[in-house]
C-alpha cells in the first residue's frame, strides 16, 4: 500500500528534532489525512511506529511515541473512533503523565480525548477520573514549562467542565491539586484559565462544608495576590489591550452587569439604587454621545449618529429598568436635564446654530424618552401624556376635536413652528411608539378596550403632524438639507404604523403617500430632497410588503405605482425621463405586483416611443427608449433573483420589442447614433440569458419570424464564393442592421439546449454579415460553434467546407480535404489572396471569434484556425505577397479575443460550453510556434506583432502556467517588453505583459531563472521607468525594481549605480505616484550599499 | 553633553488628516501634477524628532505652511520652528529635513532650510550652518550623526 510507504517517511520527518517545524507539520497532516480517510487504522498506524516506540533515545521516543500520536488525535476529532480504542489510548497517556519527557505528548492527548464530542467515540467517567488522579498525583506543574503549564490549565478546565461527577468524586484531590497548580504562576493567558478553573471549583463544590471550603483560605491567598490588576502597559506591545479599550470594555461590562442585576434581583432590591442608576445611565449617555446629527440619505432609516458599545448598553439598561417597574420613569420625568429640554428646543430654530452642548441636551434627551417609550405600553402612555402633549404645545401643534376639524384658538398667535429639535424629539418618539402596536397575530389576544392611550393621543394630532411635516418638507431650499430631512423623516415615521389600530387612518396615510409622490414628480432636478423622498417611499413598500398591508398595499398601488408608471408612459413631462426610471424602478421592485405593473408600464413607453421616433422622427423619444433599456438592464435584472415573477415579465417585455420592431416595416427616419441599437442589443442578450429554455425557445422563434419578413434571408443565397463575397458593404438599411443585431444578441444569450430550427441558413446568414463587418454576428457565430450539439459537424461544414466547393477555380484544389486549414476559402481570405483590405480584416475577426468558440469547448478544429492566425501574422503569404499591416495587427488581436474573457458573450452568464484548462491548451500549442516564428521572423513589423499576439497569449493565461514555465518564458517575455516599448499604440498590451513579469519576479518558482536573468530585467526595467505612454507603466516598473531587491545580494549589487540613476530621473516625474515610488524604491536600493551613503 | 532632555515636557498635538487627493490623474494620462506644498509637507511631517517619540508634525515643528515651493523655479524653502528656544536639537531637526528632501527632490532643486524668526536663540548661525554645503557635507561625513539623521528618517519612508 502506497499510504504504508509512505508513513515511515512520514514518521521519520516526524520524529527528526532537527527539521523545520513546518516540515513536522506537513507531515502530521499527511498521516492525519491518510487516518481520516480510513486508508489508516489507529492500529496499523501502531504497530508501524513499533520502533520508535521501544527506541532507548529518549526524544525519539518522547517525540515519536506520544506526541504524533497525540497530535494525531487532536486533528481527528471529529472523526468516529471505537470507543476501545478510545479507552486504550486515554489510559495510555494516562500512565505516560508521570514520565516528565513525554509529558507535553501525553498531556496533549489527554486534552484530545477529552475534548472529543457526541458520536465520536466518548471518554469514560472512569477514565476521566483516572485522567484527573494522575495529573494531580504525577504532573508538577509549576516545574514545567509555559506551553505545557497552559496545557495543564486546559486540560483541568475541561475536565471540571465535561465531567463534574467524576470530578466530584475526587473531591479534595482535585481542589488540592488546583491549588497546588496555580501557586506562584505568572503568565498571563495561563493565569485567564486558572482563574477559570477556581470558578469551576467552587460551582461544583458549593456546600459550606465542602472541599473548597476547606481550602478557601488557601486558594483565596494565592488568587489574592494577583489582585488589584496593575495596568502596565507597554508601547508597541501589539497583543495587548490599549487603555482606551480597557475603559471602554469595563463601562460596558459593568452596564451589562447592573443590567444582569436588575432582571436578577427585582425591583424591590434594585428600587433603593435607583438614582445611581439613573445618574450613571444619563452620565453614559451624554459622554457617549456625539453632537454630529446627519441629515443624509443614509441615515434616514438610522437614528443618525453613531452609537458606540457604551451607549447601547446603556440604552437595553435603561429599557430593561422601564419595562420591570414603571416608577423609574419618574426618575426620567422628574430629572432637571429632561424638563429643560422643551426650553431649549424653543430656543433654536435651526439644528446648525445651536450650541454643542444643546445640541447634546436635545440628541441625549431624545433617546432617553424614545427608549423609554419603546420598553412598554405603559412607560408609552406616560411619556406621550407627560411630554408628547407638551411637545406639540412648544412646536405649536393643535389638535383635532371629536368632529375632526382643527382647534384653532382665534385669539392666539400659535402657528406651526419648526424648531428642528423639537421635531427630531417628535420624530424619534414616534418611531419607537410605532413598534409597540401588536402585529396582527397578537391582535386578536388583546381586547381593543386596552387601546392605548398613547396611539389616541397620537390620532388626535395626526393631521396637524403631517401638516407640519409637510410644509417643513416644502418650504426646505436646496442648500438646507435638515428641513427636508426631518419633514421626510417625519412622514415617514408616520407612515410605518402597521396594522388597523393605527393612529394614522387611511386618508391620512394617501396623504402621505400623496406628498412624498408629489415631491418626486414636482422637482426637475436630482435634489437632496428628491432622494429622501424616494429613499422614504421605497421603505413604505417594503413595509407594507412585509407586513402583508393589504388594505395600504391598494393604497401606495393607487397613489404611487400609477402615478410613476403612467409619468414613464406619458413622453411629456418636466421631469428627465433616467430620473423617472430611477424612482419607477425603485418604488416597484418592492413588492411583485408594482413590477409586473411597472414592467408593463415600460413596455407600453417602449412601444409608443419607438413608434413615435419610427414615424415622426423624434429623436426624443428614441433617446427615452435607450433610457429605459439601460434602465431594465441595470436596475432590474440584476435583482432578477429577488423579485418573483421578474423573468415572466421581462420575457413578455422581450418579445414586445420583437413585435414592435416588426410592426414598424418603415423607418422614416435613420438613426444618428448606436446607442439605441447598443442598448437594446445589451437588453435582449441579457433577458435571453437569464430566461428559462422555454422562453428562449419562444423570444427566437418569434426573433425568426421578423427576420424572415424582412429583407435579411435575401443574404442567405449569397453563395460563398470569392466573387460574391468581394463586393460586400455594409449596406443594410436601419431597420435591417437593427433586426440583424438584435437576433444576433438573442443568439448570444442562448442557452445549448435552446433549439434552432435551420442552422445551415443562420450559419450563412451570420457569415455574410460578419463579412459585411457586423462584429455581432462574429460573435453570434462563434456562440453558435461553441453551444451546437449535433449541429455542430454541419455547420462547421458550411464555415469551412462549402465555401470552398465554389467555382472558383483558385481554391477549388482538393480543399474538401481539411477543415478549418489555410485551403478554405475563409482562410484565403484572411491570408489576403483575394479580396479587399477590408474584407481580409473582417474575415479575421469573424475566425477569431469563431476560433474562441470552438476553443472553449475544446474542439480540436481550433489548431487550424490558430495556423492560420499565425500565417497572418508572417508578413508574406505562402504565396510570397506581402500582407498588408493592418492585417498583421488584427491577426494580432485576435489572440487577445481568443484568450481573454468576454463581457459580451461566451461566458458563464451567457451559457457558454466551457472546457476547464482550455487557455492553459491554446497557451501550450501556440506559444512555442509564435516562439520560433519570432526567432525567424523577416520584418520588423511582423516580429512586433508576433511579440503582441504574444503578450496577449501570456497575460491572459493563469499566473500559475507561467511560473511553471519562467525559465523557458523569461527570455521572450523581456525581449517583448522591449520590442512594444517602442510604439504607444501598445501600451495597454505592455502593461499587461508587464505585470505578468512582476508576477513572476517573487514568485519562489520563478526565483532561480529571475536571479539567472537578473541583468536583463535590470536593464529593461530601467528602460521602462521612463516610458512616456503610460503611467502605471512607470509606476509598475519602480515597483519591480524596489521587488528585485529580494534577489541575493551578489546577484543585484553590481547594477546599484544603474538603477539609482534611473530613479533618481523618476524623482522628477510628472506623476506623483511615480514619484512616491521612486523614492520608496530609490531609499531601497540606498541602503543595500555597505556604508550608508547619505544621498 | 546634556544628560537630560532639553525640552522634557513638549505639547503634542494631533496629526493632520492625511488629505487624499481627489484624482484628476486617471482622466489624462499626459497633466503635468506639479510638486507642490502638501507633497512636500507630506515627505517630511513623519521626521521623528531626535529627543521625543513623536513626530515634527505632532510637535508643530512643522507645519504645511512652513513649506514654501516653486517647482518651476525648482526651489524649495521650508521654516521649521523648534520646541525651545535654545534647542541643541535644531540642527539635527534641519539636517534630517534637509535629507530627507535631497533624497525625495529631483536634484535640479536648492533646498533652503530656515529656522523660524525669533524662535531661536542662535538663529543666524543655526540657518547659516544649515545651508552651508560644506559643512553640510562635513556633517554627514560624521558617521555618528548620520545614525541620528537615519534614525529620524525612518518612520518618514514606511
Amino acid at each position: 500500500m502506497a499510504a504504508l510507504n509512505n508513513l515511515t517517511e512520514h514518521l521519520e520527518a516526524f520524529v527528526d528534532v532537527t527539521r523545520s517545524p513546518t516540515h513536522h507539520a506537513e507531515s502530521l497532516r499527511a498521516i492525519a489525512t491518510s487516518l481520516e480517510k480510513s486508508v489508516l487504522s489507529i492500529n496499523q498506524l501502531v504497530v508501524e511506529m513499533d520502533m520508535y516506540l521501544t527506541t532507548t533515545d529518549d526524544v525519539v521516543r518522547a517525540r515519536g511515541r506520544i506526541l504524533l500520536l497525540a497530535e494525531m488525535l487532536d486533528y481527528l476529532k471529529p472523526k468516529p473512533l471505537d470507543n476501545a480504542v478510545v479507552n486504550s489510548l486515554v489510559g495510555f497517556f494516562t500512565a505516560k503523565l508521570a514520565e516528565w519527557r513525554s509529558v507535553r505528548g501525553a498531556l496533549t492527548g489527554c486534552l484530545a480525548l477529552i475534548k472529543r464530542k457526541g458520536v465520536a467515540g466518548l471518554v469514560t467517567a472512569v477514565d476521566a477520573e483516572a485522567v484527573a488522579k494522575s495529573m494531580a498525583q504525577s504532573v508538577q506543574v509549576q516545574s514545567l514549562a509555559l506551553y505545557d503549564r497552559k496545557l495543564c490549565f486546559e486540560l483541568l478546565e475541561c475536565l471540571l467542565e465535561q465531567y463534574p461527577e467524576a470530578m466530584i468524586n475526587l473531591g479534595d484531590l482535585m481542589v488540592y491539586a488546583t491549588c497546588e497548580a496555580i501557586d506562584g504562576e505568572k503568565d498571563p493567558p495561563c493565569l485567564m484559565v486558572a482563574f477559570h478553573v477556581v470558578e469551576l471549583l467552587a460551582r461544583l463544590f458549593p456546600s459550606p462544608s465542602g472541599p473548597v471550603a476547606s481550602e478557601a483560605s488557601d486558594l483565596f491567598e494565592f488568587i489574592s495576590c494577583y489582585f488589584p490588576l496593575h495596568y502596565t502597559h507597554t508601547k508597541g506591545d501589539e497583543t495587548s489591550i490599549p487603555r482606551e479599550d480597557l475603559s471602554r470594555g469595563l463601562s460596558v461590562d459593568s452596564l451589562k452587569c447592573l443590567k444582569d442585576c436588575a432582571v436578577n434581583y427585582g425591583v424591590s432590591r434594585m428600587k433603593k439604587h435607583y438614582e445611581g442608576i439613573w445618574s450613571a445611565i444619563k452620565d453614559a449617555l451624554y459622554a457617549s454621545t456625539g453632537t454630529d446629527l446627519s441629515f443624509g440619505l443614509e441615515s434616514l432609516t438610522s437614528p443618525g449618529f453613531e452609537m458606540g458599545e457604551i451607549h447601547r448598553e446603556a440604552v437595553n439598561l435603561l429599557q430593561r429598568l422601564v419595562k420591570q417597574d414603571i416608577s423609574f420613569l419618574g426618575l426620567v420625568a422628574d430629572d432637571i436635564r429632561v424638563k429643560m429640554i422643551f426650553d431649549t428646543i424653543s430656543r433654536y430654530s435651526r439644528y446648525e446654530e445651536m450650541l454643542d452642548t444643546s445640541k447634546l441636551e436635545v440628541l441625549v434627551v431624545s433617546q432617553i424618552l424614545s427608549v423609554s417609550a419603546r420598553a412598554s405600553v405603559e412607560s408609552c402612555n406616560t411619556i406621550f401624556e407627560t411630554f408628547f402633549v407638551r411637545l406639540m404645545n412648544t412646536l405649536g401643534i393643535v389638535e383635532k376635536t371629536s368632529s375632526g376639524d382643527l382647534v384653532h384658538n382665534e385669539n392666539s398667535t400659535v402657528s406651526t413652528r419648526l424648531y428642528h429639535g423639537g421635531l427630531h424629539l417628535c420624530i424619534e418618539l414616534l418611531t419607537a411608539s410605532k413598534d409597540l402596536i401588536p402585529s396582527s397575530e397578537e391582535d386578536s389576544s388583546t381586547p381593543e378596550s386596552a387601546q392605548q392611550s398613547w396611539c389616541s393621543i397620537v390620532n388626535r394630532f395626526s393631521v396637524s403632524l403631517i401638516e407640519a411635516f409637510t410644509s417643513a418638507v416644502q418650504s426646505s431650499n436646496d442648500d438646507c438639507s435638515a428641513d427636508a430631512y426631518l419633514g421626510v423623516k417625519g412622514l415617514l415615521a408616520m407612515g410605518m404604523f402597521r396594522g388597523g389600530s393605527s393612529p394614522v387612518s387611511r386618508s391620512e396615510f394617501e396623504k402621505i403617500l400623496t406628498t412624498l409622490t408629489s415631491i418626486i414628480t414636482a422637482n426637475s432636478a436630482k435634489t437632496v430632497k428628491w432622494e429622501l423622498a424616494l429613499k422614504a417611499l421605497v421603505c413604505m413598500g417594503s413595509f407594507i410588503d412585509q407586513y402583508h398591508e393589504s388594505e395600504k398595499a391598494m393604497s401606495y398601488m393607487g397613489i404611487v405605482v400609477e402615478n410613476l408608471v403612467s409619468l414613464v408612459r406619458s413622453s411629456h413631462c418636466s421631469l428627465p425621463h433616467p430620473m423617472i426610471l430611477e424612482a419607477t424602478s425603485e418604488v416597484c421592485s418592492t413588492r411583485p405586483t408594482y413590477v409586473e405593473k411597472m414592467v408593463q408600464g415600460f413596455e407600453e413607453a417602449f412601444c409608443s416611443s419607438f413608434s413615435d421616433f419610427c414615424v415622426n422622427g423624434n429623436f426624443k423619444s428614441i433617446e427615452n427608449c435607450s433610457q429605459l433599456l439601460e434602465c431594465v438592464t441595470n436596475k432590474l435584472l440584476p435583482r432578477l433573483t429577488e423579485i418573483d415573477g421578474l423573468e415572466k415579465s421581462l420575457v413578455h417585455f422581450a418579445i414586445s420589442m420583437w413585435n414592435q420592431i416588426e410592426s414598424s416595416v418603415v423607418f422614416s427616419y435613420d438613426f444618428n447614433g448606436r446607442e439605441f441599437v447598443e442598448a437594446a442589443m445589451k437588453t435582449m442578450r441579457q433577458i435571453v440569458g437569464v430566461a428559462s429554455v422555454d422562453s428562449q425557445n419562444s423570444i427566437i422563434q418569434k426573433a425568426y419570424n421578423v427576420i424572415s419578413s424582412s429583407t435579411l434571408p435575401a443574404m442567405e443565397s449569397i453563395p460563398l464564393t470569392f466573387a460574391a463575397l468581394e463586393g460586400l458593404q455594409r449596406d443594410l438599411s436601419t431597420r435591417d442592421e437593427l433586426i440583424l443585431s438584435l437576433f444576433a444578441s438573442a443568439v448570444i444569450g442562448a442557452s445549448p439546449m435552446a433549439s434552432f430550427a435551420d442552422v445551415k441558413s443562420l450559419i450563412k446568414l451570420f457569415m455574410v454579415s460578419s463579412l459585411k463587418g457586423y462584429i455581432s454576428a462574429a460573435q453570434a457565430l462563434g456562440s453558435m460553434v461553441n453551444k451546437l450539439g449535433t449541429g455542430l459537424e454541419e455547420a462547421c461544414d458550411t464555415i469551412f467546407h462549402e465555401s470552398s466547393a465554389s467555382g472558383n477555380n483558385t481554391s477549388s484544389v482538393d480543399s474538401s480535404k481539411s477543415i478549418g486549414g489555410s485551403e478554405t476559402l475563409l482562410a484565403k481570405i484572411c491570408l489576403g489572396f483575394y479580396g479587399s483590405l477590408d474584407l481580409q480584416t473582417r474575415a479575421i475577426t469573424g475566425l477569431a471569434w469563431i476560433g474562441k468558440g470552438l476553443l472553449m469547448r475544446g474542439d480540436k478544429r481550433v489548431n487550424e484556425i490558430a495556423h492560420v492566425l499565425v500565417e497572418c501574422l508572417k508578413s508574406t503569404n505562402s504565396s510570397g505577397n506581402a500582407l498588408h499591416p493592418s492585417a498583421l495587427k488584427h491577426a494580432a488581436d485576435a489572440f487577445l479575443t481568443l484568450m481573454s474573457d468576454s463581457e459580451v458573450c461566451l461566458n458563464r452568464k451567457f451559457h457558454a460550453v466551457i472546457r476547464p484548462l482550455y487557455k492553459q491548451r491554446f497557451f501550450s500549442i501556440t506559444v512555442p510556434i509564435l516562439e520560433s516564428l519570432i526567432v525567424n521572423s523577416q520584418t520588423p513589423l511582423s516580429r512586433t506583432m508576433l511579440h503582441v499576439a504574444l503578450a496577449h497569449v501570456i497575460s491572459n493565461v493563469p499566473v500559475t502556467v507561467i511560473l511553471d514555465n519562467t525559465k523557458k518564458l523569461l527570455p521572450v517575455i523581456l525581449e517583448g517588453l522591449s520590442v512594444l516599448s517602442v510604439d504607444s499604440e501598445h501600451k495597454e498590451t505592455l502593461f499587461s505583459l508587464l505585470l505578468v513579469l512582476s508576477g513572476t519576479l517573487t514568485d519562489i518558482k520563478g526565483q532561480q531563472s529571475v536571479s539567472d536573468n537578473a541583468h536583463r530585467i535590470i536593464e529593461c526595467l530601467v528602460k521602462l521607468t521612463s516610458y512616456p505612454h503610460l503611467m502605471v507603466v512607470r509606476e509598475t516598473a519602480i515597483q519591480c525594481l524596489a521587488t528585485l531587491l529580494e534577489l541575493p545580494h551578489r546577484r543585484i549589487y553590481p547594477f546599484r549605480r544603474e538603477v539609482l540613476q534611473a530613479v533618481t530621473k523618476a524623482l522628477d516625474d510628472p506623476k506623483r505616484r511615480v514619484r512616491e515610488e521612486a523614492i520608496k524604491c530609490r531609499q531601497a536600493w540606498t541602503s543595500i550599499s555597505s556604508r550608508s551613503t547619505p544621498f | 553633553m546634556v544628560s537630560g532632555l532639553i525640552n522634557e515636557n513638549p505639547t503634542v498635538y494631533e496629526r493632520k488628516e492625511r488629505r487624499v487627493r481627489t484624482d484628476s490623474t486617471n482622466t489624462d494620462e499626459f497633466s503635468v501634477e506639479p510638486i507642490d506644498q502638501l507633497e512636500i509637507f507630506d515627505h517630511i511631517r513623519d521626521i521623528r524628532d531626535p529627543e521625543h517619540p513623536y513626530s515634527l508634525e505632532q510637535l508643530k515643528v512643522l507645519t504645511e505652511d512652513s513649506v514654501e515651493v516653486d517647482d518651476h523655479k525648482s526651489y524649495v524653502r521650508v521654516t521649521f520652528t523648534p520646541t525651545v528656544e535654545h534647542c541643541s536639537m535644531a540642527t539635527i531637526i534641519g539636517l534630517s529635513v534637509r535629507v530627507k528632501l535631497m533624497r525625495s527632490l529631483p536634484p535640479r532643486y536648492k533646498i533652503d532650510i530656515r529656522v523660524a524668526p525669533g524662535s531661536h536663540a542662535t538663529e543666524a548661525a543655526l540657518n547659516k550652518q544649515l545651508n552651508d554645503k560644506e559643512r553640510v557635507a562635513a556633517a554627514l561625513e560624521n558617521p555618528n550623526l548620520v545614525e541620528m539623521v537615519d534614525e529620524c528618517l525612518s518612520p518618514s519612508f514606511e
